[in-house]
């Protein structure tokens, strides 16, 4: 993952509540099975609308987007922090996120920062009078600079450490592959087991039935 | 130190204390794996050159982008064809279990785990899928992740977690015929609103939690996430013992006494803290719809749409302004004259043979509205199965409905499932996000007994609202439908 120290960039005023995960990308976007090239979904259902925020030239570069409370709500489809990433968000600033989403973007190096809702406010002000106004999110300081307005804003250490040093979870935890090998050693025996499988009535299972071979149901091809 | 459920759960799953603000490392016992999340999770393990950790706790379904007609031909949609064949790909590379459209077993993964007894007591469950909170109707801490989360599982068979809060929502009382355990947890998420459980894990407990059947209990488990909980819990008790025993990856034998005696430990402690409580009374219920378009905005159906200027947040006001153009509804208008067009009855929430059997039995003998058209989705191959086993198929076709295969449907719309721009449905789902059923398309959220009223009347409908108190077609008491 990237380091994240600072970011600057075109601030995007998103004055809605409750933008949740179906909003940020509809559901016939995940059936891609990439990563990437997800900016197009982004906001689908809205951008076909002239006036949204994002069909606007001052705002359509934006990398900051300022949005209302309870942001990221619903699915916990990690695409939506994708299509954020990908049209080019580097910032999402909220005064609440859900948890999975925030906890998706932390994973991803977007930053979920929580402002409070006032400052939210002065900020859309800010953005609206004058579109195209850059604001810059500092995590070092954990502030966000609009024009003359300095806010402070939220993120939890553990997130902001591994933001800052660009740190991957995954090699994090196998730093304590032991660990987990010793506490899976101390696991009752008669925890479920999903191999060997079992089943009622007993069916055989054998590899997925290739896409397009018939196949009548609760009988086995 | 006394504890709550949750936190029993948590402390026994620690594989090592975070420090320094480091979330705890917390071993997970079985995780669910589905076709959307988890194509960019297998590639990253495959870059990486990392194997699945453990298979064995691992479950691979296809629900989400499964059509629910013509499932022996080809899927007709390419990506969504490419998607489920990169999942059986993946498990067969991986070696992991897979339940593939035609098996008994396929459906949607809230439904297969409980119903092969993987899910139990005591366990962490995860699946990159929200709803994963449904789980917790047994006493598991099970919640939704994201992708990457999907990925650090399977190579690691653990997840850094930081720590919850925890809430006690408390439903005394009895419910009064025609409620339902849907028209608590949408009475509940109406309570403390869609941002109100951000951060907690909340347990749901009570005489009337009690009374539910496990049926009755995932629905209201599986809805704590519209409330913004990752997960919601509910003590296991002899009607989860009860349910479980006999399944096939029960424990058997001696395992099993060991795993009640255990199981039974699986409470919270009398003089344990939440750090907040809530309580509804049972009895106040009446059956609950959504008006809006998020599953907070919900009231009892003998209520209005309402008046935005009398909403005194302008955040709220402004929310229900925009939700109430959306759905196209009048400020003021009585709920019970919205007229639907699609009344779909299926999804990890309200999907289940017990659902069917509601629905069943205020259907049976009678014909849908001539201009609704009617879906019926179970939630797994096994409970159509079992449907059919119990002709309830019939049912349903002789009143007009159409009766599908296993999968996640209309609830999201993946699927060709949809409902088209302006359209409007009664949905036993669990969100009524915009656009969630299919781009444009308006959801109320109901019971399945409010939906089979509504399909029988055409208009938003209680159990209440039908002729001459509608005797339950098989002679058996109308009592009977409060435990559904």
């Amino acid at each position: 993952m990237e380091k994240f120290n600072q970011h600057t960039g075109v601030g995007v005023p998103l004055r809605r509540s409750n933008v949740d995960t179906d909003q940020i990308i509809p559901a016939v976007y995940l059936k891609r099975v990439t990563r990437t090239g997800f900016e197009d979904a982004l906001f689908a259902a809205w951008r076909g609308d002239p006036a949204f925020v994002l069909n606007q030239e001052a705002y359509s570069s934006g990398s900051v987007l300022v949005a209302g409370p309870d942001f990221g709500t619903g699915s916990s489809r990690e695409h939506a922090v994708w299509a954020l990433k990908d049209y080019g968000f580097k910032v999402v600033i909220s005064n609440r996120f859900a948890d999975i989403f925030r906890g998706n973007s932390g994973k991803q190096g977007l930053l979920a920062a929580q402002a409070a809702q006032e400052d939210i406010e002065l900020i859309w002000k800010i953005l609206e009078t004058r579109p195209g106004t850059e604001v810059t999110v500092d995590l070092a300081s954990k502030t966000i600079t609009c024009d003359d307005v300095v806010v402070p804003f939220q993120v939890d250490d553990y997130t902001r450490w591994r933001l800052m040093e660009g740190l991957d979870d995954i090699g994090l935890t196998l730093e304590h592959a032991d660990e987990i090998s010793e506490f899976e050693a101390r696991r009752e025996s008669w925890r479920p087991a999903t191999l060997p499988a079992k089943h009622l009535p007993s069916v055989e299972i054998v590899a997925a039935r290739p896409a397009g071979v018939p196949v009548e149901i609760g009988r086995r091809p | 130190m006394a504890g709550t459920l949750a936190e029993k759960v948590w402390d026994a799953h620690v594989v090592r204390r975070g420090t320094d603000g480091a979330p705890d490392l917390l071993y997970i016992d079985l995780h669910l794996v589905h076709e959307v999340t988890s194509p960019q999770a297998f590639e990253g393990l495959r870059l990486a050159g990392r194997p699945v950790r453990r298979p064995d706790l691992t479950l691979a379904t296809e629900d989400h982008n499964t059509p629910t007609l013509d499932i022996d031909r080809p899927i007709a949609d390419e990506t969504s064809r490419t998607q489920i064949q990169t999942l059986r790909n993946n498990a067969a590379e991986f070696g992991v279990r897979i339940h593939s459209l035609g098996d008994a077993d396929q459906g949607i993964v809230h439904q297969v785990g409980p119903q092969l007894g993987l899910t139990q007591p005591g366990l962490t469950v995860v699946c990159g899928d929200s709803h994963t909170s449904t789980h917790g109707a047994f006493g598991a801490l099970a919640f939704g992740i994201g992708t990457s989360e999907v990925e650090h599982v399977l190579a690691t068979q653990t997840l850094p977690l930081a720590p919850f809060k925890t809430m006690a929502i408390t439903v005394d009382g009895e419910l009064p015929v025609g409620a339902t355990s849907k028209d608590i947890i949408l009475a509940i998420i109406a309570k403390i609103g869609t941002g109100g459980g951000q951060g907690y894990v909340l347990e749901y407990r009570g005489e009337a939690i009690r009374a539910l059947s496990m049926e009755a209990r995932m629905t209201i488990c599986n809805m704590s996430i519209e409330a913004g909980a990752r997960a919601g819990m509910i003590a296991p008790d002899e009607t989860t013992f009860e349910y479980l025993q006999g399944r096939p990856h029960a424990p058997e034998g001696a395992d099993w006494d060991a795993a009640v005696e255990y199981w039974r430990t699986l409470r919270t402690d009398d003089d344990a803290q939440f750090d907040v409580e809530v309580v509804l009374r049972a009895q106040d219920l009446e059956p609950f719809v959504t008006w809006g378009t998020n599953p907070g905005q919900g009231l009892p159906l003998s209520g209005s749409v309402p008046v935005p200027e009398q909403i005194a947040d302008a955040n709220e006001r402004v929310a229900a302004e925009r939700a109430i153009e959306y759905m196209g509804l009048t400020p003021g208008q009585p709920l019970r004259e919205i007229k639907v067009d699609t009344v779909f009855i299926g999804s990890c929430t309200n999907g289940r043979i017990e659902d069917l059997r509601s629905v069943a039995k205020v259907v049976r003998g009678k014909h849908k509205a001539d201009d609704v058209r009617v879906l019926v989705v179970p939630a797994s191959a096994r409970v159509r199965l079992q449907a059919e086993a119990e002709g309830l198929d019939k049912i349903f076709l002789d009143f007009g409905a159409e009766w599908r295969n296993a999968g996640c449907s209309m609830c999201l719309g993946m699927n060709p499932d949809q409902l088209a721009p302006g359209e409007r449905s009664a949905s036993t789902s669990n969100r009524n996000f915009e656009g969630r059923q299919g781009k444009g398309g308006r959801t109320h959220l109901v019971s399945p007994l409010v939906a089979a009223a509504t399909a029988i009347r055409g208009t938003l409908s209680s159990f209440a609202d039908l002729d001459a108190g509608v005797p339950a077609p098989d002679g058996s008491p109308l009592t009977d439908l409060q435990t559904v």
